[in-house]
């Protein structure tokens, strides 16, 4: 009996395998949830539109952007990105995501300090998504920017849940563009539009469209596909 | 050397092996079997995916019922033999005798054989067949398809790109456009390319499913049959928003899509012009225009031009 016992003695009772488990499925989640905040998102700080706006009130809300040939603020120096004026400090933020309420109105200015390239497909030179489909362009409204009869477009804008495309206007073939980021100076362009978000609240990603990763096949690699540089996520707030 | 009796050789038939056993087993199996494909054919059978929107859907839902129905009596079978087993010859409390020995069977290999090759090959007919006999069921059949319909189907050739699919319609003009809607009763020809990396168009409730490579034009067959909407989603790994890269298309009336293209047509006729001539593939690193103003203003690599693919690749 006592040889028995002795033999089992790995054995533990309910409440500790229970237990067990327990600490063990919340490990695994702890360290899922790590690898999506640190290494997808890369613990970017949000810049908050939403902050004293009610939602649903067909409130305004200007958004202030810019996009640049490189980056010389984070590892990736060669990386062109975007930044984002942050509404409580004014400085530009090397991030790609930003929080707006749900059901208003967003203002959005874009300054494009980045030389161009042409799109994969000319079809997105269209303006779709903005009020009146239209962009102001330096101040011109603007339906559609051809990308592959000059040096038109250089990034673009795009939300394709909400069928969200703006085209970038390039400054032109210049080898003068802004060194280092975030540009206050240099030949850029100004891109102004507005739309309407959505009434219910949602994570909307948006993207650029250009093949613009230097560095990797084709361009579309390295900041195409990385949050922080040429793509990132809108949060919607209810 | 201890003598060897008769008895102790021959193993002793056991107390309830009997010639009744396979009939049990198949009185018990084949109600069971029967109900199986009843249930299958006519309860679950109409709900089984993707549907009957379309003429390839169709098939395939009723490939996969066939399929089920093939299937439900072997399974029903080998639990039924399981648990009659497990039930009837399992080991009695206090009998500690061995089981019998088990001896070879011919018929019972033949048949097993036989049946086996039987059930294999006519899958495999059926299977051509229903690949023949529905022009290409559904999937992309690269460049030069075997299996076509007859007629003229409507042309829509799927551009696949980060992270968006977009719709182009020769027939109409070639506009471009983001909406797929498509005519019911109408055979179409979808052109499946990409502008990129490698995707793939599923129009989930159609029936369709066909890579998108880019350079490549993959050519797949359906006609709608019923009104109404369906989901596109990319269904190769293609990239950081991959799971984001669905939409919606719609399939209506005759004279509803050609209002439709009609419309549109003329709404888009701003962008159809700065699109490139339609073709079956892209080659989107060649641009006439932009090489020309480039070699105006002397200025060649990234800016103002694609980087080119030699463009070394970092980890």
């Amino acid at each position: 009996m006592l040889a028995r016992e002795e033999a089992r003695w790995w054995l533990v009772s309910l409440p500790v395998r229970i237990a067990t488990l327990a600490v063990a499925f919340v490990a695994v989640a702890a360290a899922g949830a790590f690898i999506v905040i640190h290494y997808l998102l890369g613990g970017l700080p949000v810049e908050n539109f939403s902050s004293g706006v009610r939602p649903n009130t067909g409130a305004q809300v200007n958004v202030v952007m810019q996009e640049d040939p490189q980056n010389t603020v984070t590892s990736k120096p060669d990386w062109v990105s975007y930044f984002i004026k942050s509404p409580a400090t004014g400085a530009w933020v090397h991030t790609t995501l930003f929080t707006v309420p749900a059901g208003s109105k967003i203002n959005m200015t874009i300054y494009g300090y980045d030389g161009c390239t042409p799109l994969r497909n000319p079809y997105w030179g269209r303006v779709t998504g903005t009020i009146g489909n239209v962009i102001g362009v330096n101040g011109k409204p603007t339906a559609l920017l051809n990308s592959w009869s000059g040096c038109n477009v250089g990034h673009t804008f795009s939300i394709p849940a909400l069928n969200l495309n703006v085209p970038m206007a390039s400054p032109g073939l210049t080898a003068s563009l802004c060194g280092t980021s975030p540009c206050t100076k240099g030949p850029h362009t100004v891109v102004t539009f507005s739309f309407m978000t959505p009434r219910h609240a949602g994570s909307f990603i948006w993207q650029c469209r250009v093949p613009c990763g230097g560095g990797f096949l084709d361009g579309f690699g390295g900041p195409m596909q990385t949050i922080g540089f040429m793509t990132g996520s809108m949060q919607v707030v209810a | 050397m201890s003598a060897v009796t008769p008895a102790a050789t021959t193993p002793a038939a056991p107390a309830d092996a009997g010639p009744g056993h396979g009939l049990r087993v198949f009185l018990i199996w084949l109600p069971l079997a029967v109900i199986a494909d009843l249930v299958i054919w006519f309860v679950w059978g109409p709900h089984l995916p993707p549907g009957a929107m379309s003429s390839s859907a169709a098939n395939q839902q009723s490939d996969i019922k066939i399929m089920a129905v093939l299937a439900a009596p072997v399974m029903l079978f080998v639990i039924t033999y399981f648990s009659y087993a497990l039930i009837v010859w399992r080991q009695r409390e206090g009998d500690t005798e061995d089981g019998p020995p088990l001896h070879g069977n011919t018929r019972v290999q033949a048949s097993w054989i036989t049946v086996t090759s039987a059930i294999v090959l006519s899958l495999f007919i059926f299977g051509t067949v229903e690949l023949v006999s529905s022009n290409g069921a559904g999937a992309g059949e690269g460049p030069s398809p075997i299996w076509k319909p007859g007629g003229s189907p409507l042309q829509v050739q799927v551009i696949a790109q980060q992270w968006k699919f977009t719709y182009r319609y020769p027939q109409f003009g070639g506009f471009e456009t983001t909406q797929l809607v498509l005519p019911e009763g109408q055979w179409v020809a979808f052109h499946v390319t990409s502008l990129d990396v490698i995707h793939s168009f599923w129009a989930y409730q159609l029936g369709v499913k066909a890579d998108a490579n880019p350079g490549v034009d993959n050519v797949a067959y359906t006609k709608p049959e019923h009104n109404g909407e369906f989901v596109v989603r990319c269904s190769e790994l293609c990239g950081l928003w991959h799971g984001a890269m669905f939409d919606y298309g719609r399939v209506v009336s005759l004279p509803a899509f050609r209002s439709w293209a009609a419309a549109t047509r003329v709404q888009l006729a701003a962008v159809t012009k700065v699109l490139p001539p339609y073709a079956t593939t892209y080659d989107p690193t060649v641009v006439p225009q932009i090489n020309k103003a480039l070699a105006k203003a002397g200025i060649g690599g990234a800016n103002g031009y694609y980087y080119p693919p030699q463009d070394p690749v970092q980890p």
